[in-house]
């Protein structure tokens, strides 16, 4: 009893290390990583950590490696795991697109930094195109969570390895710089809570009492590939009842903004600070990125004035509150790009601006 | 359906393997593949592994050996064969685990994985087929094609000036202190089919001892993309390829090793 209030007790932890600790109490078999700024102490936090508590840990020699050690090892059965930063994501594309084909389970945790190219090693969120759709060749999504605390980079660990292997799907948690490097109370999830079994596909050696299992993304037939392209489309249909999402103070709001990650916290400063201001103001926060909470933007959208969309990118997952609202209602946009991060206060002022816009053209409309 | 049982009249003397499936090979007329998958299945029939072995096939000719071999198996990107076997073998490594890949897969796009599963020295075997050429894309230059050779993306021959130099990766790889036995065979005759016999055997059971990679490089021909007979590329091979890529070991277990387990 004593032992387990301890083990609850809460925690000063960096993101990245709740993260790695959380994937160890979920048992993962397997970790395969290279060295990126702004998330090393996951691969360092797992080289200390691992080999006194098992599990195996296998520094890389690129995120190409990686990536298809993943393969591999989630083909033979196992909870396996991998993290990087922007370029190493790209290089982990390709591998990702085999993965969903080949319908594998397992974990990329992306802990993002500003680019293009080489860019920065400031927290961004511009790769969520890349995240939510697909990022790789052919039609295909992995599930996306986007954590915004330590505590969520912590619990998100479970609740991505729960979706991936209920659905045998890639998961990712598309976080940043910010999220990873700074230090926040977390109480960890409990070991052992998430059921392990090896499942009944995997390449584990072939018993004689079964067929041969094979573990492949190549269907050179055309009518088998669009079969298998119409599992995948189906079983994308059915992620959708897995959709999750965050509401705050959105009940009597004319202005909604939408924002996920390190810019939904600031966002919710805005919305504290807006409402001192007698600013019906709320805050929707997508927890899944795909599948993509379009129902709730749908619906807010036929009682509020506008949104407004806050990202650290040029306006990504803009593109999807748009597909969700479809003309009902003004969808606005303020994002900070290169690793730079909106203040609460240039967000309100922009709230504040589009107020007075929105009041103006009113007033003509009444006219 | 297709299988064919050879006996003298008293006895079977040629018979497939449980650990072939009953599918005809795609592969074409006097290509070396079959044999290599033949001989390779044959090896883990008798050592009566088929239960505990899992293979990875490449991108390339032998993309579909999964066909084939009767053992569970996993298709792999190109180039990352070696690396997928890793990830297989460390979270199974009990398991007899074995990669399989042309030149082009092997030494040209998965250089990095080849060399730093070797130098990790993965307890895993790499098949590894050098036929000079691409394959299945249609008879392009492969990094290991010979200096002048001829191939629709060297026409005039291969210019090693311009194209750089046909690339000996089993030697490179022999070097590494990850590499536990490394060698080169044949399938042209029957004498060097039993000889790879051998080194797949060895190989496997090498692989008990948890001391490092096992690499075999059988030295192929491509009838179809040298545009040849297949006789006329068995006699080509001997010519050309042999004296650039001669057959025997090139790195071989520390004596004491193999026979005290």
């Amino acid at each position: 009893m004593e032992s387990k209030a301890i083990e609850k007790e809460a925690r000063l932890m960096k993101g990245n290390e709740a993260l790695a600790e959380a994937a160890i109490r979920a048992k993962i078999d397997a970790y395969f990583g290279y060295p990126i700024t702004p998330q090393s102490e996951i691969l360092e936090y797992f080289s200390r950590e691992m080999p006194n508590r098992g599990g195996i840990v296998l520094q890389a020699e690129s995120e190409v490696a990686s990536i298809n050690m993943i393969y591999g090892a989630a083909g033979a059965g196992a909870r396996v795991m991998t993290s990087s930063s922007g370029p190493g994501i790209s290089l982990m594309q390709e591998g990702l697109s085999y993965i969903a084909s080949a319908q594998l389970p397992c974990l990329v945790v992306n802990v993002s930094r500003g680019g293009p190219g080489l860019g920065t090693i400031q927290p961004s969120q511009g790769d969520y195109l890349q995240a939510t759709k697909g990022g790789g060749h052919g039609d295909y999504h992995v599930i996306v969570l986007a954590p915004a605390s330590v505590q969520e980079m912590a619990d998100f660990v479970f609740d991505a390895f729960r979706l991936a292997e209920k659905y045998r799907n890639p998961a990712m948690i598309l976080t940043d710089g910010a999220l990873g490097q700074m230090m926040e109370k977390v109480i960890l999830p409990e070991e052992g809570s998430l059921p392990k079994k090896t499942p009944e596909w995997a390449t584990t050696g072939k018993p004689k009492w079964r067929e041969r299992n094979i573990i492949t993304s190549l269907f050179i037939q055309p009518e088998e590939m669009e079969k298998i392209n119409l599992a995948l489309q189906k079983k994308y249909e059915l992620l959708k009842q897995e959709v999750r999402y965050e509401e705050f103070q959105t009940s009597d709001a004319e202005v909604v903004l939408v924002a996920f990650g390190l810019s939904a916290r600031i966002c919710q400063k805005v919305v504290e600070l807006g409402r001192e201001k007698g600013i019906r103001i709320g805050l929707t926060r997508p927890i899944t990125l795909y599948p993509f909470p379009e129902k709730i933007i749908n619906r807010l959208a036929k009682k509020i004035d506008f949104f407004l969309v806050v990202e650290m990118n040029a306006g990504q997952m803009l593109e999807d509150v748009k597909l969700s609202v479809n003309g009902i209602c003004p969808v606005h946009f303020k994002g900070r790009m290169g690793g730079m991060i909106p203040s609460p206060e240039e967000v309100l002022e922009e709230v504040e601006m589009l107020l007075e816009k929105h009041s103006i053209s009113h007033d003509m409309e009444v006219k | 359906m297709n299988d064919i049982t050879i006996t003298n009249g008293l006895e079977v003397v040629y018979k497939r393997p449980k650990t072939l499936t009953d599918t005809p090979f795609h592969y074409c007329p006097g290509c070396g593949h079959s044999v290599v998958h033949r001989v390779l299945m044959e090896v883990v029939e008798e050592l009566g592994i088929q239960e505990k072995t899992i293979g990875v096939a490449p991108v390339g000719c032998s993309v579909f050996a999964y066909n084939y071999m009767n053992i569970d198996m996993q298709e792999a990107a190109h180039g990352r064969a070696s690396a997928a076997a890793t990830g297989i073998k460390r979270v199974l490594p009990d398991r007899f685990v074995f990669s399989y890949q042309g030149d082009g897969d092997l030494a040209a796009i998965g250089t990095a994985e080849t060399i730093h599963t070797v130098n990790r020295g993965e307890n895993i075997l790499m098949v590894f087929i050098n036929n000079a050429i691409y394959g299945m894309t249609g008879g392009q230059m492969a990094p290991t094609s010979l200096s002048g050779q001829i191939t629709s993306t060297s026409p005039y021959g291969r210019d090693t000036q311009k194209t750089g130099y046909p690339i000996k990766i089993t030697e490179l790889i022999a070097q590494l202190p990850g590499a536990f036995y490394v060698t080169r065979q044949s399938v042209h005759t029957a004498g060097a089919v039993r000889k790879l016999k051998k080194a797949f055997t060895a190989a496997f059971e090498y692989q008990k001892l948890n001391k490092g990679t096992s690499f075999v490089e059988v030295v192929s021909n491509c009838p179809a993309g040298w545009k040849m007979t297949p006789k006329e590329s068995i006699t080509w091979m001997e010519e050309n390829m042999f004296p650039f890529y001669p057959l025997g070991d090139i790195k071989l277990p520390p004596k004491e090793s193999p026979s005290k387990n």
